[in-house]
Order: C-alpha cells, then sequence, then structure tokens
C-alpha cells in the first residue's frame, strides 16, 4: 500500500507536466485574443494592441511561453493579468472563500439528500417513497441550473420578496446580522447547485445500493436476526460506497473551480466566475493558473479515491 | 441636406423657430453627433449655454448607500488602460477630465474653471491650438494639488507607446506644454476642426503626476495605484476587487460645493442584463444598472413594478447590415475576401438595392428592439421634413421581387434565384446574442420570400470581435456575404467614424486585417470628399461633408443599417442622476442624488 | 432468493409461474433476458413512450405542416389555442412545429452523445480496471487530463479545427452533427470510466470472478460475461444522466457557435430562450422542459429495466 502510495506520487508530477504542457496549448491555439474589444474602438490605433502584445510577451513562439510560465510557476509566480493588471494569486485569493462556501455548502446539502434518500428507497425499490423520489429526482437533472435559478429567484426574490439575489462577498454588518444575511443570500445559489447535484447523486447512490442488497451475504446477516438499521448501515452502505466514493472525488475538485452558471446567476465572485470571465476575455495566465490548480486537485482527489477503495473493501489488492 | 439647408436649420435656432434639442436631434439623425452639432451651433454664434443639473442637497453626505449595477464587472481602474466602456465607467468614480460632455452635446466644465473658446482667447483663430484653465484649489485625494503639472504629465504618459495606454489616440499627434501653474496649452500638428479630444470626456481622466511618476512607459503595470486609485473625484477609492466589485465613500474635500450626496458607493459587476434589470425595476435591491441590453417587451413588464425607470439616451451607435464587396468564398493569395476579387452577386447594384429592400426595419425596432433600438432615428434617416430621398427606406418585397426579376436574376427549381450559373445564396453572420439571431431570423424570411437563400451562422461573441489573424470568424476577415453587428460612435466627432470606408483603410492580410475598412469598399469621391472635411475649420461647412459622405454610404448600399442603439439605463424612482450618451454613463456622478 | 428485496413491482407471484414456463422451454440468455425485460412493466411503458416521441419527431413534421420559422408579430407569446396546439414564442412562431423539429436534434444527439460516452468510458474503465500498473496509470492519466482541461476553450479549438474540415468531407450537417456529439463526449466520459474502474477493483477480487479464472476463462471472456454485467449498475444511471445532459449541452454549443445554427430549435435552445418570460408565457418553458423530462423519464426506465433484465443474480 505505502509503496503503491509512493509510486502514484511520483507518478503525479511528470502526470501534472504533462497536463500543464497539454492546457498550454490549447490555451495558446484557441480562437480569440485578450485585447480585441481594442481593435473595434476605432479611437484606438493599432499599434496599442501591437505594443500591448509585445508588453506580455504574446508574439513568442508557444514553447518558449511555455517555459516562461513553467519556470515561473516554479517559483511561486502565478502570473499576471493580461485584462486586471494584477497578479494572478490576488485574484483567486479573493475569490476562494465564496467559492469554498457556497459550492462546499451545496456539496454538503447534496450528500445531505442523496445518502439518506438513495439508500432508503433503494431498501423498498418500487414502493412510492422509491417513485416519488426517482421522480423528482428525474426532473432534478433534466431542468438545468440556468432554468431553476430564475425560477427561484422570481419566487422568492421577486413575488415574495424574502431574498437577495445579487450575491455580496463583502457584507457591511457584523456578527449575528452578518450571519443572517450571508444566509439568506446564499440560500438560493446553495439550494440551486445542492439540489442538481443531490438528484444526481441519488439516483447513483439508490444504483450502488440495490446492486449490494441482493448479494448474500446480507441475506445471510438479516436471516441471522440482525436489527434491519445494522443491516442496512454495516452491511450494505459500506459495500455500496464505492461508486459514491468515486463520485465525490471527481466532485471535489470542483469545490475549488466554482461552478459557473450559477455564480453567472447570482453574481457569486467566486473561482467559476473568475474563470468564464477569463475565458471570454482570453486572459491565458488567469485561465492557466485556475485549470492548473484544478488539474492538480483532480489527481489528489482521485488518487484519495484510490486509497479509499481499499479501506472500503480490504480484498482490493494494489499491486 | 446640403450647407445652405444646415445654415437655415441654425437661423431657425437662432430665432427660436427650432427648439436646440431637436436640432440636435435632426443632427444625430442625419450621422452627427451632439457634441458636432453644438459646435455647430457655437461656431455660428447661437448662443449655447448647458442646462445646469438641478440639484437639490444644500449639503454634501447624509445621502447613505449609492448601489449600482453593472453586469460586466470593471476589471481595472486606471482610465488609461480602461478596455471597455465598465472600466472607463468604474474608472470616474474616482478620476475626472478637464471637462465632459453632457447628453445634449455641450461641453461641461470639471477640473477645468471654464471651456475654451475663441472669445476668452482659449481656442486659437487658426484651430492650432487650445489653451485650458484649470480650476484652482482641486486636491487629489491624498491631499496633493492639482496642477498643470499633471496634466501634463498625463499626455507624456499617455503618448509614451511603450505605456501602451488605450487613450493613445488622443495623445499622441498634439503636443501639450505649461504655461503657468493652472493653465496648459494643447497645440496640434495641423489646424484642427475637432479640438475637445484630449483630456476631455471619457478618454480625457487625469491620473496624478505624483503616483505614477515612477511607473512611465514599460513598468505601467507595476503602479500600485493602477488597483488603488488615487483621484479628485468626488468618491475616494475604498476597495476593489477585479472582476466583481468597487467600493468608494465621500470625499470631504471635493472641489464642488454640497457634493457628493450619497456617503458610500458600491458599483456590483457580473451577471447578465435581464436579472441586473429586475434588481434595480422590479426589487429595487439596486439603484442602477447600465446598458441594459434586453428586449423592450421584457423592460416595459418589469418596469410596471414601479420600482424604477428605464432611461434611453441617444448614442451613436448603429446596429448595420454589411455587405461584401470582395469574393469571401475563393481564396486569391491565401486570402478570402481578398480586395482584388469582386463579389459573385453583390456586386450587382440590384441585388444590394433588393437586400435594402428585404430588411424589415420597422419590425425590427417594434418586435425586437421597441424604445432600445430606434428605426426611423436612424444615422442616415432623418426625421420629419429633412429626409432627403437618398436618405429614405422601405420595406417592399414585391419591390425587391421586381428589382431582381429585371436585373435578369430568374428562379431556379429550388426557388432559388440565379444568373449565369450564380445563385443568390448568401451566408449572414453575426455574433451570438438573441436580438440578433431573432434580427437574422426576420431578414431570412423575407429574403426566402424574394427569393434569395441565407445561411444564418453565429459566431461566439468573444471570437467574432477579436483580431485573431487566423481565425476566419472573426469579423475583420468578413470571410461570409454579409454580416451584422453594432458599431460605436464613441468619439464625439463623427469624422474618425467616417474613416471606415476610406481606401486606405481597407482589412486585408497585409494589414494583419487591423484596416478598418472592412466592408472593403472603395471610392475615389467619397476618399476625397473625407480628406477635405479633415482640415475644414468652418464646422457647418465640414457637417455638410460629412453628411455628404453618410449619403454617399447609404446610395451605394455599403451597409444596410437596421437600428441605433442608444444607450439604456435603469434607474431607481427616486434617484436623480445626470446621464449622458456622448461621455461615461458615472460622467456626472458628483450631482446624484436621491429623494429624501 | 429468499430474503432478498424485490426490485420490481411485477416480480409478485407470478414469478414462481414464469420459472415453470422457463424451465419448460428452452431458454437463451437474451431470450430471458427480454422476457425479464418485459415484466418490467414501466420500462415497456416507457419503451412504448419514447418510440412514440421518436416516431412523432421522425414523422409529425409531414402531418403538422406549419413552417417553423413563421414569424408571426400578431400572435406572440400565446398559450396554446386550436391555431397553435402547443402556442407560440415571442417572435408568433408555432411552438408545436419547433418541438417537432427541434426533438429530432435533441433526441439525436442525447442519445448519440449518451452512447459514446457510455461505450468510451466502460471500455477506458475496463482496460484500466484489469490491467494494472503502467496501462491503468496511463488511463487514469488521461481521464485527469481531460477532467482538468476547460471546456469552453476546447470546444472553440474544435470548431476552429476540424468545422471547415468536417463540412467539406461530410457534409454540413452530419459534420456539425459529430462535432456536437464529440464536443459532448468528450466532456462526459470520465465519470463513466471512473465508476467502471473502481468497480472493476473490487469486483476482479470476488469469489465468482476467481472461480471462472480457476476454469480457464480468457480475460476477455472473464471481463465480459462476468465482471461487465455486474459493474452495469452506475453504467446506467450515468447513461441516463448523460441524455438529460447532452440535450442541455447542446443548447449551450450552440451559444458558442458550435452547435446547430440558431434558428434552428433545439429543445434545450428553447428551454434558454423561455426563460426570461417564464413569468409571462410559462406554457413556452414548460413544454421545453417537460418534453426533456419525459425522454430523460423514459431513457431512466428502460434503464432500470435493462439491468434488472441483465443482472445475472435475477432470477424471475
Amino acid at each position: 500500500m505505502s509503496r503503491y502510495l509512493i509510486r502514484r506520487l511520483l507518478i503525479a508530477i511528470p502526470s501534472l507536466l504533462g497536463i500543464s504542457v497539454v492546457l498550454f496549448t490549447v490555451l495558446a491555439l484557441a480562437p480569440g485574443d485578450p485585447f480585441g474589444e481594442l481593435a473595434t474602438n476605432p479611437a484606438i490605433p493599432p499599434e496599442v494592441q501591437a505594443a500591448l502584445r509585445a508588453k506580455f510577451g504574446m508574439d513568442d513562439p508557444i514553447m518558449m511561453r511555455y517555459l516562461h510560465w513553467l519556470t515561473a510557476m516554479l517559483h511561486g509566480d502565478w502570473g499576471f493579468s493580461f485584462v486586471s493588471r494584477v497578479d494572478v494569486d490576488t485574484l483567486i485569493l479573493q475569490r476562494l472563500p465564496t467559492t469554498l462556501a457556497v459550492i462546499g455548502a451545496s456539496q454538503v446539502l447534496a450528500l445531505l439528500i442523496a445518502l439518506p434518500v438513495g439508500v432508503y428507497a433503494a431498501t423498498r425499490p418500487y414502493s412510492i417513497f422509491d417513485q416519488v423520489a426517482s421522480t423528482f429526482a428525474l426532473i432534478g437533472f433534466s431542468l438545468p441550473t440556468f432554468f431553476t435559478g430564475i425560477v427561484l429567484i422570481l419566487v422568492f426574490s421577486v413575488s415574495l420578496n424574502w431574498l437577495p439575489f445579487v450575491f455580496r462577498a463583502d457584507l457591511a454588518a457584523t456578527g449575528l446580522q452578518w450571519w443572517w444575511e450571508e444566509i439568506r443570500q446564499s440560500i438560493m445559489p446553495v439550494a440551486v447547485l445542492g439540489l442538481f447535484q443531490g438528484a444526481t447523486w441519488t439516483r447513483f447512490v439508490r444504483s450502488a445500493v440495490l446492486d449490494v442488497i441482493r448479494l448474500d451475504y446480507v441475506t445471510t446477516a438479516r436471516s441471522k436476526g440482525l436489527p434491519e438499521r445494522g443491516v442496512v448501515l454495516k452491511h450494505i452502505v459500506r459495500n455500496a460506497l464505492i461508486p459514491v466514493v468515486t463520485l465525490i472525488a471527481l466532485q471535489m475538485p470542483i469545490v475549488f473551480g466554482g461552478a459557473i452558471v450559477t455564480e453567472q446567476i447570482f453574481r457569486i465572485p467566486g473561482i467559476g466566475s473568475l474563470l468564464i470571465s477569463a475565458i471570454q476575455a482570453n486572459d491565458t495566465p488567469v485561465i492557466m493558473a485556475v485549470t492548473f490548480v484544478f488539474a492538480c486537485l483532480v489527481i489528489l482527489f482521485n488518487l484519495i479515491a484510490d486509497l479509499l477503495y481499499g479501506w472500503l473493501d480490504p480484498r482490493i489488492s494494489y499491486r | 441636406m446640403n450647407e445652405h439647408d444646415l445654415r437655415g436649420l441654425i437661423e431657425d435656432v437662432r430665432h427660436g423657430k427650432l427648439s436646440r434639442r431637436a436640432f440636435t436631434r435632426t443632427m444625430i439623425g442625419l450621422g452627427l453627433t451632439a457634441p458636432l452639432a453644438t459646435q455647430m451651433l457655437a461656431y455660428s454664434g447661437v448662443a449655447v449655454a448647458a442646462e445646469p443639473f438641478a440639484y437639490k442637497p444644500t449639503k454634501a453626505g447624509g445621502g447613505g448607500a449609492l448601489k449600482v449595477l453593472w453586469w460586466q464587472a470593471p476589471t481595472l481602474l486606471n482610465p488609461h488602460f480602461a478596455v471597455g466602456t465598465k472600466d472607463q465607467d468604474a474608472s470616474r468614480l474616482f478620476y475626472e477630465p478637464l471637462a465632459g460632455w453632457d447628453q445634449d452635446g455641450n461641453l461641461v466644465p470639471v477640473l477645468a474653471a471654464q471651456i475654451p473658446t475663441v472669445e476668452n482667447g482659449g481656442l486659437a483663430e487658426d484651430g492650432s491650438s487650445v489653451t485650458w484653465k484649470l480650476k484652482q484649489g482641486v486636491k487629489w485625494h491624498d491631499g496633493q494639488p492639482f496642477t498643470a503639472d499633471d496634466c501634463v504629465f498625463n499626455w507624456e504618459y499617455s503618448s509614451d507607446p511603450a505605456t501602451a495606454a488605450v487613450t493613445i489616440g488622443s495623445y499622441k499627434d498634439v503636443k501639450v506644454s505649461k504655461v503657468d501653474d493652472h493653465t496648459i496649452r494643447v497645440d496640434f500638428p495641423k489646424p484642427t476642426p475637432f479640438w475637445a479630444d484630449a483630456f476631455v470626456g471619457a478618454f480625457g481622466m487625469i491620473i496624478p503626476k505624483h503616483q505614477f511618476e515612477p511607473y512611465k512607459g514599460a513598468k505601467s503595470r507595476e503602479a500600485p495605484a493602477n488597483v488603488a486609485p488615487v483621484g479628485t473625484g468626488p468618491y475616494l477609492f475604498a476597495d476593489f476587487k477585479p472582476g466583481d466589485v468597487v467600493h468608494g465613500k465621500l470625499n470631504p474635500n471635493y472641489h464642488m460645493p454640497n457634493r457628493p450626496y450619497f456617503d458610500t458607493i458600491e458599483m456590483k459587476g457580473g451577471g447578465d442584463a435581464v436579472s441586473a434589470a429586475r434588481a434595480v425595476l422590479q426589487t429595487g435591491e439596486y439603484d442602477f444598472a447600465w446598458n441594459m441590453q434586453v428586449e423592450d417587451e421584457i423592460l416595459k413588464r418589469l418596469e410596471a413594478s414601479g420600482k424604477g425607470s428605464v432611461v434611453i439616451l441617444l448614442a451613436g451607435s448603429i446596429e448595420h447590415i454589411q455587405l461584401n464587396n470582395t469574393d469571401p468564398w475563393h481564396e486569391v493569395d491565401g486570402e478570402r475576401s481578398s480586395i482584388k476579387t469582386k463579389h459573385p452577386y453583390l456586386s450587382d447594384p440590384a441585388v444590394r438595392n433588393a437586400f435594402n429592400l428585404l430588411v424589415d426595419r420597422a419590425s425590427v425596432h417594434k418586435f425586437i428592439y421597441g424604445r432600445t433600438g430606434d428605426d426611423s432615428a436612424n444615422f442616415v434617416v432623418a426625421p420629419e421634413k429633412f429626409a432627403s430621398k437618398n436618405t429614405s427606406y422601405e420595406f417592399n418585397v414585391d419591390k425587391a421581387i421586381k428589382l431582381l426579376d429585371d436585373a435578369g436574376w430568374k428562379p431556379g427549381a429550388d426557388g432559388v434565384r440565379e444568373k449565369n450559373g450564380v445563385k443568390l445564396h448568401a451566408v449572414y453572420q453575426t455574433s451570438i446574442n438573441a436580438p440578433r439571431q431573432k434580427t437574422q431570423e426576420i431578414v431570412k424570411q423575407a429574403c426566402q420570400k424574394a427569393g434569395i437563400s441565407i445561411e444564418i451562422k453565429s459566431v461566439t461573441a468573444s471570437v467574432f470581435f477579436s483580431s485573431d489573424v487566423a481565425n476566419l470568424d472573426t469579423y475583420p476577415h468578413f470571410a461570409c456575404d454579409l454580416q451584422m453587428y453594432t458599431t460605436t460612435m464613441q468619439q464625439p466627432d463623427p469624422g474618425q467614424f467616417m474613416r471606415q470606408f476610406l481606401s486606405e483603410e481597407l482589412a486585408s492580410k497585409a494589414n494583419k486585417f487591423q484596416g478598418r475598412n472592412i466592408v472593403r469598399w472603395q471610392n475615389a469621391d467619397y476618399d476625397k470628399l473625407w480628406a477635405e472635411s479633415d482640415k475644414e475649420l468652418n464646422t457647418v461647412k465640414r457637417a455638410a461633408m460629412l453628411i455628404a459622405l453618410n449619403d454617399m454610404v447609404i446610395k451605394n448600399v455599403v451597409v444596410i443599417p437596421v437600428v441605433t442603439r442608444p444607450s439604456v439605463v435603469a434607474i431607481a424612482k427616486n434617484l436623480h442622476a445626470p446621464l449622458s450618451g456622448w461621455d461615461t454613463n458615472t460622467y456626472g456622478l458628483q450631482d446624484w442624488y436621491r429623494d429624501a | 432468493m429468499a430474503g432478498s428485496t424485490l426490485a420490481s413491482p411485477t416480480a409478485d407471484a407470478r414469478t414462481a409461474i414464469a420459472v415453470e414456463r422457463a424451465r419448460a422451454r428452452q431458454v437463451t440468455p437474451w431470450s430471458d433476458a427480454w422476457r425479464r425485460f418485459r415484466r418490467h412493466r414501466l420500462a415497456v411503458a416507457s419503451g412504448v413512450v419514447l418510440l412514440a416521441m421518436i416516431f412523432a419527431v421522425a414523422f409529425g413534421p409531414l402531418i403538422w405542416r406549419v413552417q417553423i420559422n413563421d414569424i408571426d408579430f400578431s400572435a406572440q407569446l400565446q398559450p396554446p389555442s386550436w391555431a397553435h396546439p402547443l402556442g407560440t414564442d415571442d417572435l408568433g412562431q408555432d411552438l408545436l412545429a419547433r418541438m417537432l423539429y427541434g426533438g429530432r436534434i435533441s433526441l439525436a444527439v442525447g442519445l448519440a452523445a449518451m452512447s459514446v460516452s457510455v461505450c468510451v468510458g466502460t471500455i477506458v474503465g475496463a482496460i484500466a480496471g484489469m490491467a494494472r500498473g503502467g496501462v491503468d496509470a496511463g488511463l487514469v492519466w488521461l481521464t485527469d487530463l481531460f477532467l482538468s482541461l476547460p471546456q469552453l476553450p476546447v470546444l472553440l479549438l474544435l470548431i476552429y479545427l476540424f468545422r471547415d474540415t468536417l463540412k467539406i468531407y461530410v457534409g454540413p450537417e452530419l459534420g456539425i452533427f459529430l462535432l456536437i456529439v464529440v464536443g459532448i463526449a468528450a466532456f462526459r466520459w470520465m465519470t463513466v470510466a471512473r465508476l467502471v474502474r473502481a468497480q472493476f477493483f473490487a469486483l476482479r477480487e470476488k469469489e465468482f470472478v476467481e472461480a471462472a479464472r480457476a476454469l480457464g476463462a480468457s480475460r476477455f471472456r472473464l471481463v465480459v460475461r462476468h465482471i461487465l454485467p455486474n459493474a452495469l449498475g452506475p453504467v446506467i444511471v450515468a447513461g441516463t444522466i448523460d441524455v438529460a445532459a447532452a440535450i442541455i449541452a447542446e443548447s449551450t454549443l450552440s451559444f458558442l457557435g458550435l452547435g446547430f445554427p440558431p434558428d434552428i430549435p433545439t429543445w434545450g435552445r428553447l428551454l434558454f430562450d423561455a426563460k426570461d418570460t417564464i413569468d409571462v408565457a410559462p406554457h413556452w418553458a414548460l413544454i421545453a422542459g417537460g418534453a426533456i423530462f419525459l425522454a430523460v423519464l423514459a431513457i431512466n426506465f428502460i434503464g432500470d429495466g435493462l439491468r434488472d433484465a441483465l443482472d445475472p443474480r435475477r432470477v424471475m
């Protein structure tokens, strides 16, 4: 196991380098340029754009630019945003707390829905509860977040006027008042994301539990007269967790990466909205930094999931 | 409309037969701008006085928080680097120019003590220089005095190509010198009819020398004040998160009495236009929202909630369809739409005129843009009695059919017209934006009826408006038959705007598609007239020339104007704010106040 | 199977009879699966619904002959009526005609993208799950790479590089279709791959696999006959979710200029266009959202039926 871990960690370094090369190439080749808006303005002579391109080293060959980026990154320099003209790490750090809080809370909500509902539905397949839960789950992932977000805004902000729909990262209030405001403005985005994610996960949990619930050892446990609760929790859920762990590991990097659509609708200054505006403006250093950190997290959580498999099912061997 | 007619109109204004507003509106209808219209009046000696804004509060402060919403978030706060209006608007919270443009096109002094005129000696008779007197006693936010040195520094800073300032266009050709501590002189290399460019309006905001001196030229990006501005404006800088929010607080030492009214200002960014409109008009969470690119139907419904209203400001943006003069489908020397080619059917004037008849501007205006896009106040369509024959439009499918029939374009087996093996099949591209796609559908339907088949293509805005030399989908490449977008007449002077049809501006691979003549139209008469207008000091004569240039463009169906795009903002019911379509949205921020 | 929980509402007392019948006849595994599938009433009903939808979008436009782009400004945003059975949109275009026409693309894209992503994911996951060491590490790297790629620039790059080439070689419509399917599937196969790989980790050590291995089953047979059928549960769920996601994703792609031209009303696009008028013209959004939901619902129950039918542990 520890040999496996060391081996995987060693592989991680070339993997990351490889990913960074691909990312950089894709971004360099993708159409668009950061100073395009200047070109549409008749008052700005083309030389300005040329000067800016030269200044930010955009006319160098891709290989050179990549090497510059890599050496800077190794020195802890994340780059400099073309558009905002500040360091990229400042931009990311400004947005990290909001992203972690909102997206994190929604993932917790999704888990709180998916685990109990999925398990309960699977223990009583095709019961009324299962049917209702399934229907809601299917509605949940048939409707995109851009749609549910607007419906919630129309109901709770416009009609009822209960909740604000412009998210503010810098509430003026303090103490309890701050918490109250923060919760009020977070309810809708967290619900939109959490319900969508929860709907998807519920289906997976149900399916995973159904796969296990019919196995012989469960029958054995039941026939030994163990209480149902214990059977479900100890025998069924633990063995059903492998796909669930996989999915959570897949989702965790998103907690850093943010959710673009939801952030857009509620104006949450998260990393998702930073990424999308950077992409729209072709602000390569920002895109590169965000996606690279994202790639690190993907690799890290994948590794954690692989290790968890062994813990959940000790028969899984690492060779 | 010739010089004589213009003089007649000016006389009407002088004798009170025509209101100044109506005059300005007419000039805008003829493709000019409000600032130019005002200049024409001033030049002809018709008294021009900006109507002062009725500012009620009797002391500074006490107004609480002002919350404004920009659905594109500002990303930087140095006016010399402002990419797009969002950054200019945000910079204007803290920085000020010498003078700004109000909605009627008047120059309003801000950091200037007065507006230079020939009478007060500010303007040289021969148009070779302008002398600005600066306001005394103005202090930067850190307490330093504002002087002529700051102005001279801004010129040095911006005109240095190494700084890569977007304002370079206003400064690179002029020479700025200090006369005394509170007087500067701007010298032009040649007689310049439009003198109010440097230090004026959106591109004229002034940054402090003592903060930026060490960061001139190549080091410009390192200045700490790039993200923490120190200006002269009504609000002091408090906090800035790029791409999210800007905070400011009342400047107790502001140079105008009893201003500003609000204690703090918050400019939030991001999201989309519809929900920004909701936040102002429907829930009242915010006081002001910028650039409401929303269908008018939706705006009207939101306004019905009574929390706020929509304000429409005339400006010089025109949504128009361009017709390619070159062949976009055959590569010549590795370049599509090469200026060495001719378009297979758009070179036939009959086809061009048919297209002109097939654009249902009235419906586009009525059902898509509503108040936010006017077909009648078009940049070539003069209102009321001034409309001349060559600047009116009509929508008439039957006439288009007849035109095509007469020109020998006969319907083929599939209903698409053809002549000598050339089919009337057009690819019509634009950027992705709901009203544009709807306009495309309306045009497509009419064209189908007339036997022209249209293939609609839409390109994501970030690609369409980029200047990527290798990508065929950008608008300067124009690798299709028709394309549609809005050109913005950001400059208060239309002369710059009319450059886009000059032969010397032809976009081609050779100039990396940076030439502005994207339709690739060439006309020697146009070039000649433009060159004359560029040095004509008689404003009225010049205006007549510019109008004639406009008429040439329209008569030859070089472009088909669809609607004008005014600047549309949403504003809370009890908020009073002077706004202008010729300057930044926040140009009069110091005067904003709320009914108690 | 005493004590096991029933996974089908129909598997009641009749199970016994079915078992009797099964004994009476010679059954192949496939006919057996089909027989079990038929028992799943919801699945059969869903199959009928899905077929009906496919039939409607395939032949509907031939019967309901209103043009999809007939603009009628006098009939903007009208609720359902005899003239317009599903109402009209904001240009007064007939929604029934648009739904029928757009459904062709939405269903085709949804099913095709789902198939591609499930197939690619299953193959990659299965290989990674069986092979260890270098091959596993390589495939995991590939999955990680695709997970970290930012969607938008990659899609823009895809259009930029391939749109015109594909247009030349396979024609404009098929070319766009292929690009869309690839564009969507490229960002969705990783979940399936990860899930399958994890299932394989657990299954490959199970007794029945050991037994089959001891009996000399080849690796391929081991995977296809023994492990894969047991790993299908999450794959089927992922498949259903992918259909919904693909139909929605198609609409976002057309905003990037990657999808079909903007005047082609796919379901995802109709839903997107409807969102700003949902408070005054809810029918528009309900119809588009409802169609997507119905398709997803049907595919989901078919998936459930398939899974029960193919699950070798279940005897009905």
